[in-house]
């Protein structure tokens, strides 16, 4: 669909986010807490942070919760009675997602939709809209448009918000979902007059060549001196795959009791040395340094050759909470050298 | 620093270690732990207020012992983790060098791990005026307001186990939360697996703790964990007049026993 620019008043806001509740869907936005700033449901703009560069978890757990009841069951004698979800997700709005996040939304598409079609993740996404914002600043972990993105890059979002000078958004209408959020409230989406949204949005200089680091990655696999280099500081953590917009790998717990159970789903993470250790003790990564080259290999080698798409979104998040400073962008960079 | 370099450059140098653990420049004006095997890498060292993770944690590390004989950069917390860890029968005299710092930043050559203790017994033990504020204002709500505040902390959890990975005394090779014949503690961050994790970590490590506070710095999502430490600590010392990470033989208040036990039960 062609994309169609509106001008929506900064004062406007509270009205939208009004009648968005009003049409019965729920709004989650970057909201502070303490020094953190988590996505959460809102009904007003002034619950909604300002002035940060990323929240500090993704809003990816909106479509892929970090603990998901799959099914339940019960012992009903001899029987066992299975008791499926209720798939009506309740319809969401993600409002003020930066345009990395909007974009790791396709990017877990991609995986859940791959071969086996995951049901959770498709329902909760069809029933679920976003409205994103351009950044207007970056810090030294971002890196979006060396990965493909950018600053006030669209894709993922349904309508794009790009703060301009008088304070007003331009609104970008990019999707078939955008335009049904517009018409809820189309008064408040004016005709824009000419607005070019790049004076307003973040230097972002691409720092690496993707394609380039891409195609190296294979012949580095066998370079363990890089990998240990890179990853002897790791703590072997999840913290770095949980706060991860991009990073899709679960985990299958079943809850028992006596009468019956329930069977979850729960984010993994591949830094784990669980994460591949086998029943007979063997663990194929039993060292962080082959943990480390799984997450980068996984996500700028095996994403593309699989999906075509790169699992990684530059938000750098991971590098911002890192309890041992593993810089992503450093490392990245480091390989791209690497000979 | 340049005390520090040149001392790490002899010990390189005389192959007396093969690896320096130290902090070298970060992200953003952070330090981040370095590794130094070379000895014209040592100008990589840095020593400041910036460095404050607890490079003890990667003493234990299979990866970071196949580097063989290290040196250790250490600041107050570290020694008390050497301790404690030496107490724990994790490390031995002669494993290590350790090159200790004063709380003004001079380089402290210890001789071995008794030195460490002797020097350690001079230390005041202090808490943080963030920490000690926080602890004061926990101690003043009730019961029912305490046990909200934590839950509210906790349903921040994800699971990533920062905390255990950040934690040099989190060194079980199997931690408790992995077993699962049977499952003791939940896995999923859920309400009852994240108190459940908390209450179970806090725990194990009540007694051992030597409130480094690397948990609470190394949480993504700011749960001050390390409170739970910080109280444990001072009940602990409380009741039973110890301190871990004072000495290279410490008793463990949870697992020692006597015949003078103030309390009757276990008599």
């Amino acid at each position: 669909m062609q994309i169609e620019k509106k001008i929506l008043k900064k004062g406007s806001l509270g009205k939208l986010f009004e009648k968005i509740s009003a049409s019965g869907r729920r709004i989650l936005a970057p909201a502070q807490d303490g020094e953190n700033i988590f996505f959460k449901e809102v009904s007003s703009p002034e619950q909604v942070a300002r002035d940060y560069i990323q929240t500090t978890l993704s809003a990816k757990s909106a479509v892929f919760p970090a603990c998901e009841k799959l099914f339940g069951y019960k012992f009903e004698g001899s029987q066992v009675k299975i008791e499926d979800r209720d798939l009506n997700f309740k319809p969401t709005v993600i409002f003020g997602l930066r345009p990395c996040d909007a974009r790791s939304f396709s990017v877990m598409n991609q995986v859940f939709t791959w071969d086996y079609q995951d049901e959770f993740f498709k329902k909760r996404l069809e029933n679920t809209a976003i409205i994103g914002l351009s950044c207007s600043k970056a810090d030294q972990y971002c890196f979006c448009a060396s990965v493909g993105g950018g600053p006030g890059d669209s894709q993922g979002s349904d309508i794009l918000l790009t703060q301009i000078g008088s304070g007003d958004y331009l609104a970008e209408v990019i999707t078939e979902k955008g335009k049904e959020l517009v018409s809820i409230v189309p008064e408040l989406f004016e005709p824009a007059e000419g607005e070019d949204k790049e004076k307003y949005l973040a230097s972002m200089p691409k720092q690496f060549e993707l394609k380039e680091l891409s195609e190296k990655l294979p012949g580095l696999f066998n370079n363990p001196e890089l990998w240990i280099e890179q990853s002897l500081r790791c703590l072997g953590c999840g913290a770095c795959a949980f706060v991860c917009p991009a990073c899709v790998c679960f985990d299958i717990q079943d809850e028992a009791k006596k009468e019956g159970g329930i069977r979850l789903r729960c984010w993994d993470s591949c830094g784990f040395s669980l994460f591949t250790l086998h029943t007979s003790g063997h663990n194929p990564r039993e060292a962080q340094s082959q943990r480390w080259r799984q997450r980068v290999m996984h996500k700028f080698s095996y994403f593309n050759d699989r999906l075509g798409v790169i699992g990684c979104v530059g938000c750098g998040r991971c590098s911002r909470i890192c309890p041992a400073d593993m810089n992503l962008l450093e490392h990245l960079k480091a390989i791209a050298e690497a000979k | 620093m340049e005390e520090l370099q040149k001392k790490a450059r002899e010990l390189l140098e005389s192959q007396a270690i093969k690896v320096i653990i130290g902090y070298g420049k970060g992200s953003s004006g952070q330090a981040r732990p370095v590794f130094i095997r070379k000895p014209e890498a040592v100008d990589k060292l840095i020593l400041d207020e910036s460095c404050v993770q607890n490079l003890a944690v990667y003493l234990l590390k299979p990866e970071v012992k196949a580097l063989a004989k290290p040196g250790i950069v250490a600041k107050t917390p570290v020694l008390r983790t050497i301790l404690q860890l030496a107490s724990e029968n994790q490390i031995k005299d002669g494993e290590l060098v350790v090159l200790g710092i004063s709380p003004d930043n001079k380089l402290i050559e210890f001789s071995d791990l008794k030195a460490i203790e002797d020097y350690v017994s001079g230390l005041s033990f202090e808490y943080s005026q963030a920490d000690k504020a926080l602890l004061e204002k926990l101690e003043k709500m009730s019961q029912a307001e305490r046990f909200r505040f934590w839950q509210e902390q906790f349903s921040k959890c994800i699971k990533c186990y920062a905390c255990r990975a950040s934690c040099p005394l989190c060194y079980c090779a199997r931690c408790m939360v992995e077993c699962n014949q049977p499952q003791w503690i939940p896995v999923a961050p859920h309400q009852v697996g994240n108190l459940e994790w908390h209450i179970v970590r806090a725990m194990h490590l009540a007694g051992r703790c030597v409130n480094c506070g690397d948990c609470g710095r190394a949480c993504p999502v700011g749960i001050p964990v390390h409170l739970l430490g910080e109280k444990l600590a001072e009940e602990i010392f409380k009741s039973f007049g110890l301190r871990s990470g004072a000495k290279v033989q410490g008793e463990y208040a949870l697992g020692a026993w006597k015949l003078e036990d103030k309390e009757d039960f276990i008599r």
